[in-house]
């Protein structure tokens, strides 16, 4: 039984079977060749990592030695320096701008998770205008309030300023985030409880929301302690060992920035040793990070 | 009637504070507003002091400053074109080299390798977010700096013979070099984003597509990438600020000229570089201000870029914490 | 390697169904069974599609019937870890075998989904032509017409032939459902598969609906899976009724021309389920 074609549906059908049957394999080629473009792109994305990790990791490694980590830096051409002034710099300006941006971010995080008015919104739109502002630019800030006119010279906080208001708006987003996640059901039944908002914010909201936070935390220091271009212009690094928040002081990425440019191969060798360094601590509070909050919600949902 | 203030304290509890620590909502709300506030007060500061400090420079050269391209100390002579034009052409080329390998390397993250590789992966593209951009510089001047120096440039002179853009002597570092490790930093940006709105495109569009016999690429070209256009929109608009902004890695790999260059291998300064490399040595007062005023610009160009950003990026409903992406 | 649309005379008649299929079928199932990493979700289903007759799949909720609409034109090969087993003709073709391409499968055996898809990028005739550009047609001549062709028969035409460029999403739900029918349609398919196709839309665009399935049955042989049963009586000319097992796996219980289904079954399982006893 075969169909006659004088039907124009059937007539159609024919030439589209037709035309479909003609271009298949071609299509299902290029199919083929474009997925494999982008896996090819992925792979290209991936290279520079490996590339820079490898690098970093071989190259460091070499620099590193009892003496890399515990000595202070010497004079170009003299061998035996090290970047104790520096592990020790770099903890005290992150520390410092932790311990100013960590409450305040942690607050308005707070704040924001609870309110949802024009204020609110106002204040997001500065958290996004913050994020984005480049690094350099909040160092010349901390360098006009705190250097220029402040203390009248370079110092260490100026550098801890300028790196807090770089972790805030990490710290302001984790925050909201965090507290958002929240299931509301805990804070209802604070509330049938005739607890006022404080308390239910200390004792119920904060806690539970703990692990987002200290992802968020921890992410805002490590950011914070990769960055260069604040401390060039606040704290200038030093070349000796000084604890005094006051003064200028010595940081890694000032350690790796400066060495790195310099013509001398055991210089070099400790900004690569830095460099590894530096990576390391931010892997680790990364991962820490991560590691630590899961290990939080599995012993909260115990 | 009582209330929970005046029952008595439960033994061990230190009943007296925990009273005093019942804060009243009202206070409550306007300590944590307050401390909002002052974080809008201080973004204001930070931009009022920005003008004060740049309007002696900015008054004293008007409109000049920003459209001549002489930028002298010496001759107490600043105009920021140059810096203006670099940022920019930085900024162009790492983003013909991110954003067509960014949104390839996204599609295959989204659709083209199976769930258990695309759970390793992901993460990994998103760790070269992690790494400070004075290892990148660092890499970059000492590492790849080289390689294009021998290799890449002396390549692409014998190419295309050496006119125009790639003519010029090859030292390795320039607005090439600070192209490609700035296409590096901002992929990660790209990437997760775009991968992100990809994957959030209806299943139902999907399948619909792929009813109709439609093969993987044409679902992927007619209606997934369509679908999340705006998405990827905000995603490269999202890595061109950071490019803008970008300071250490560029600063150490783009040779610190303060003129233009007619060619990809020749050496100039972006906005950021200018300011890394001059402001603590400036000590003409108009020297300084004339930074702070380049400052100023920067600040202003990033800003209206990451602010349209954010109205795409959020258009589409995406809510992946921007600046959290790292690790 | 066209199989050209010769429809064999008879069918064989498989054990399940209650008479021979008179017209013959343009798709038949034997031993059909698909599972999820290992977990069945339909066993071993027979029955056969009849040309040009609306063949309704009805069952409660679960018993398989739309991962067994899935099968018959391959959407399974997109789940990671689903198997398909049996066999599934086109004619006389294997639709698992390995020389059947399944975008060419998909252009012969178009879907319907249950809530209505149309690619909101596109536009009206944009998305009325969508499948047949996907399938390498570009004569304009012939993507017009094959597009007017569609709406029509989807009872769209007049309300749209004035803003074929406007976007999908101007159109109402009822309307949505029954563009993408028209984007189906358009390809010219042999066979329709409707999935629950009315689930999402309010009853008057149903009914709307459920009139084009009656007007379209002389173009396209028509699948449509329902858990609606007075639906089912309604359009179909035949009936698969489906369901779970102790496994959890969707069986065929009885497959009957539907006034026999809903009148006189044969199963008392059937019987309960079309007297509304459960599901």
């Amino acid at each position: 039984m075969t169909i006659m074609a004088a039907d124009p549906v059937l007539a159609r059908r024919a030439e589209i079977q037709q035309i479909a049957e003609a271009t298949d394999h071609r299509r299902r080629l290029l199919s083929s060749l474009a997925l494999l473009a982008c896996r090819g792109c992925l792979v290209i994305t991936l290279i520079p990592l490996v590339a820079l990790l490898a690098y970093v990791v071989i190259r460091g490694a070499s620099a590193w030695n009892w003496a890399f980590f515990s000595h202070l830096p010497t004079p170009a051409g003299i061998p035996g320096g090290g970047i104790w002034n520096a592990i020790v710099g770099s903890l005290i300006i992150d520390g410092i701008a932790a311990a100013g941006a960590i409450p305040f971010g942690i607050a308005a995080g707070l704040f924001l998770a609870e309110s949802n008015g024009r204020f609110a919104g106002t204040l997001r739109l500065a958290t996004d205008v913050l994020a984005g502002v480049p690094s350099i630019v909040v160092a010349i800030f901390a360098y006009a309030l705190l250097v220029a006119h402040g203390l009248h010279h370079f110092s260490a906080v100026a550098a801890s300023f300028a790196i807090g208001i770089l972790m805030l708006p990490v710290i302001m987003r984790a925050s909201e985030t965090a507290i958002r996640g929240v299931p509301s059901m805990l804070s209802e039944a604070g509330f049938a409880l005739g607890a006022s908002k404080a308390t239910i914010a200390r004792r119920v909201v904060l806690p539970a929301a703990l692990p987002g936070l200290i992802t968020g935390v921890l992410l805002a220091v490590a950011r914070g302690a990769g960055e260069t271009a604040p401390l060039l212009l606040t704290a200038v690094g030093s070349q000796y060992f000084s604890v005094s928040p006051t003064q200028p002081m010595a940081a890694i990425p000032l350690v790796i920035y400066g060495n790195g440019i310099q013509a001398y191969p055991d210089l070099v060798k400790i900004a690569w040793g830095s460099a590894l360094f530096l990576v390391v601590v931010i892997l680790v509070l990364g991962v820490g990070s991560r590691l630590l909050a899961a290990r939080l919600r599995r012993v909260r949902r115990d | 009637m009582t209330s929970l203030a005046t029952l008595p304290p439960r033994p061990g509890t230190g009943g007296r504070i925990r009273r005093l620590l019942a804060v009243p909502d009202g206070v409550y709300r306007g300590a944590l507003g307050a401390v909002a506030a002052l974080f809008i007060i201080v973004l204001v500061a930070f931009v009022t002091a920005l003008v004060i400090q740049a309007r002696p420079a900015l008054a004293h050269f008007g409109l000049s400053f920003l459209t001549s391209t002489k930028w002298d100390p010496v001759h107490v002579h600043y105009g920021a074109l140059v810096f203006l034009v670099g940022t920019l052409e930085t900024t162009v080329i790492a983003l013909v080299i991110a954003f067509p390998i960014g949104l390839g390397c996204a599609l295959a993250l989204a659709f083209g390798i199976p769930e258990r590789l695309r759970v390793t992966l992901g993460p990994a593209v998103e760790l070269l977010a992690a790494v400070p951009s004075v290892v990148y510089g660092l890499w970059g001047l000492l590492v790849v700096a080289p390689w294009v120096r021998t290799i890449i440039e002396p390549a692409l002179a014998h190419i295309t013979g050496g006119h125009g853009p790639f003519s010029g002597s090859q030292l390795g570092v320039g607005l090439l070099l600070a192209g490609v490790i700035l296409s590096i930093m901002i992929l990660p940006t790209m990437v997760a984003i775009s991968r992100d709105v990809l994957m959030a495109v209806p299943d139902v569009e999907i399948e619909g597509a792929f009813a109709l016999g439609a093969t993987r690429w044409q679902v992927m070209r007619r209606v997934v990438v369509p679908s999340a256009r705006a998405g990827i929109l905000g995603a490269t608009t999202l890595a061109t600020g950071r490019a803008m902004g970008e300071t250490i890695a560029v600063t150490m790999v783009i040779g610190n000229t303060d003129h233009f260059t007619h060619s990809l291998f020749g050496t100039t300064q972006t906005m950021a570089s200018l300011i890394a490399n001059e402001f603590t040595e400036a000590t003409e007062p108009f020297h300084l201000a004339a930074l702070i005023g380049v400052g100023l610009l920067l600040l202003v160009v990033a800003t209206i870029v990451n602010l349209a950003a954010r109205l795409l990026v959020r258009s589409v409903g995406r809510q992946r914490a921007l600046g959290i992406g790292v690790l | 390697m066209t199989d050209p649309i010769t429809i064999p005379a008879t069918s064989e008649a498989s054990p399940a169904l209650a008479e021979p299929v008179p017209h013959g079928a343009v798709m038949s199932l034997r031993d059909v069974s698909v599972a999820f990493s290992g977990k069945v979700a339909v066993r071993d289903v027979s029955f056969d599609v009849p040309i040009n007759q609306v063949t309704a799949l009805i069952g409660p909720s679960g018993s398989g019937k739309t991962t067994l609409l899935r099968s018959l034109n391959r959407m399974h090969d997109m789940t990671p870890g689903a198997v398909v087993s049996g066999s599934v003709k086109l004619g006389t073709l294997d639709v698992y075998g390995p020389t059947m391409r399944p975008t060419l499968l998909r252009s012969r055996v178009g879907m319907v989904f249950q809530r209505p898809n149309p690619f909101p990028t596109m536009s009206i005739y944009d998305n009325a032509v969508s499948g047949l550009r996907f399938n390498g047609v570009r004569r304009k001549a012939l993507l017009d017409e094959a597009a007017e062709s569609a709406l029509i028969a989807a009872a769209l035409w007049d309300s749209v032939r004035d803003r074929l460029r406007a976007g999908a999403g101007t159109l109402s739900g009822g309307e949505q459902q029954r563009l993408c029918i028209a984007r189906a349609l358009a390809v010219e398919p042999e066979v329709l598969l409707m999935d629950e196709p009315t689930s999402s839309l309010d009853p008057s665009a149903t009914k709307r609906i459920e009139e084009l399935i009656g007007e379209l049955k002389d173009r396209v042989t028509i699948v449509i899976v329902t858990h609606n049963m007075q639906q089912a009586a309604r359009v179909s000319d035949s009936c698969v009724f489906l369901l779970m097992g102790e496994d959890r796996a969707g069986e065929l219980i009885e497959a009957a021309p539907t006034s026999k289904m809903f009148n006189a079954p044969s199963d008392s399982r059937t019987e309960d389920y079309v007297k509304g006893r459960f599901g």
